[in-house]
């Protein structure tokens, strides 16, 4: 067992765990966050995925142990991000969600590429949404979505 | 000392030296040895063997998984496409949601099998050592690539050694950690060592490419 001092949605947090503890097992179990979901526990679904240090992460196979000082962003702290609401937004203007397990996950990895890429093309989509599975099959509906996101976040930089 | 002891001594001398450059060419480290004997640049035949050996290496599927013809990476013993719908990206290094990072961190994760090191990318398209269909390009069309500074970032003989000697993810091929079920990854055919000597043998030697397709 070790302790780490971690950085999660901008609070300092602590844990006292085993080194090799996902990253994933830490939020759920130590820290009650459970927002973020275990769908594979390969890094095979994205259901998982959080932003470490900006970057979106599988965080069932990152153990805690190479964390380090890197900030954690999860599906709590969207509702506060001016990318994540505006994703937000559009999912609830699309209806995205059908059985909405493997959301949390899309939902972080359509923010980072929003914010890495503002105006992505189908393509760019596809790829980058491409490890996130749903097995609801909202495939069409989370595209239409990104994209009514970013017109949207397009409009509120031109305003 | 008889005239005839002295001629057989002399024999057996140049039996070990002929030995010693015989075991150099077909062992990278032995063949720096015995050039540093000598204190003369190895061979062209002692560095086209040395660069078999690097060849040997470049080849094992630690290295060539990531030095494809693909617009994706490659994994596991027998070459198969990536998991996860993982593409190349623009820079070799995935695109924003799904980069090479989202998973592998700067270090092996081996209680969950994820392989890491610093900086994890793909090799540029340019120093491809597989063909469009995935075939494992030949021992000259390698080199020939590897020599070339318009594909290879401008790299001399120097800095090849170099580069085989320090780049972190060159390092990592020699310790590629453990499967997600915990076995150990296969290695190389060389230890690192091994292929650095070789890899300096091979730019002593002039960086020779073996000849043909």
């Amino acid at each position: 067992m070790a302790t780490y001092r971690l950085t999660v949605n901008g609070q300092p947090r602590e844990v006292t765990v085993d080194p090799s503890t996902p990253l994933l097992w830490v939020l759920r179990e130590e820290l009650k966050m459970t927002g973020t979901k275990y769908g594979c526990g390969i890094a095979a679904c994205g259901a998982c995925t959080v932003h470490l240090d900006g970057i979106a992460t599988r965080s069932c196979v990152v153990p805690v142990s190479l964390v380090a000082a890197r900030p954690i962003i999860t599906i709590e702290a969207m509702a506060e991000d001016p990318v994540g609401h505006a994703v937000q937004d559009a999912w609830v203007e699309h209806d995205v969600v059908q059985c909405g397990y493997c959301q949390s996950g899309q939902i972080m990895s359509a923010v980072a590429l929003l914010k890495a890429m503002p105006k992505p093309t189908r393509t760019d989509i596809q790829e980058s949404m491409g490890g996130n599975l749903c097995r609801c099959a909202t495939y069409v509906r989370i595209r239409e979505a990104i994209e009514s996101a970013s017109q949207q976040l397009g409009k509120e930089v031109r305003r | 000392m008889s005239t005839s002891l002295g001629r057989t001594l002399q024999a057996a001398s140049l039996a070990l030296i002929a030995c010693g450059v015989w075991a150099g060419a077909s062992s990278p480290s032995s063949a720096r040895e015995a050039a540093g004997r000598v204190s003369a640049a190895p061979s062209s035949a002692m560095g086209l063997a040395a660069w078999q050996q690097v060849y040997s290496v470049l080849i094992s599927p630690r290295c060539i998984n990531c030095h494809t013809a693909t617009g994706y990476p490659q994994q596991g013993d027998d070459r198969h496409r990536h998991f996860a719908n993982v593409v190349r990206g623009p820079e070799g290094k995935g695109v924003p949601a799904l980069q090479c990072v989202t998973c592998h961190q700067e270090s092996n994760a081996d209680s969950t099998g994820v392989p890491g090191g610093r900086g994890w990318h793909l090799a540029p398209l340019s120093m491809r050592w597989q063909d469009p269909s995935e075939k494992v390009m030949s021992s000259a069309e390698v080199c020939r690539a590897v020599t070339d500074r318009s594909k290879n970032h401008n790299l001399d003989g120097p800095g090849l050694v170099k580069h085989h000697e320090e780049e972190p993810l060159v390092r990592w091929a020699f310790q590629p950690g453990r499967r997600i079920d915990g076995t150990p990854r296969t290695l190389p055919p060389l230890t690192h060592d091994e292929f650095v000597a070789a890899t300096r043998t091979w730019a002593e030697a002039g960086m020779p490419c073996p000849r043909g397709r």
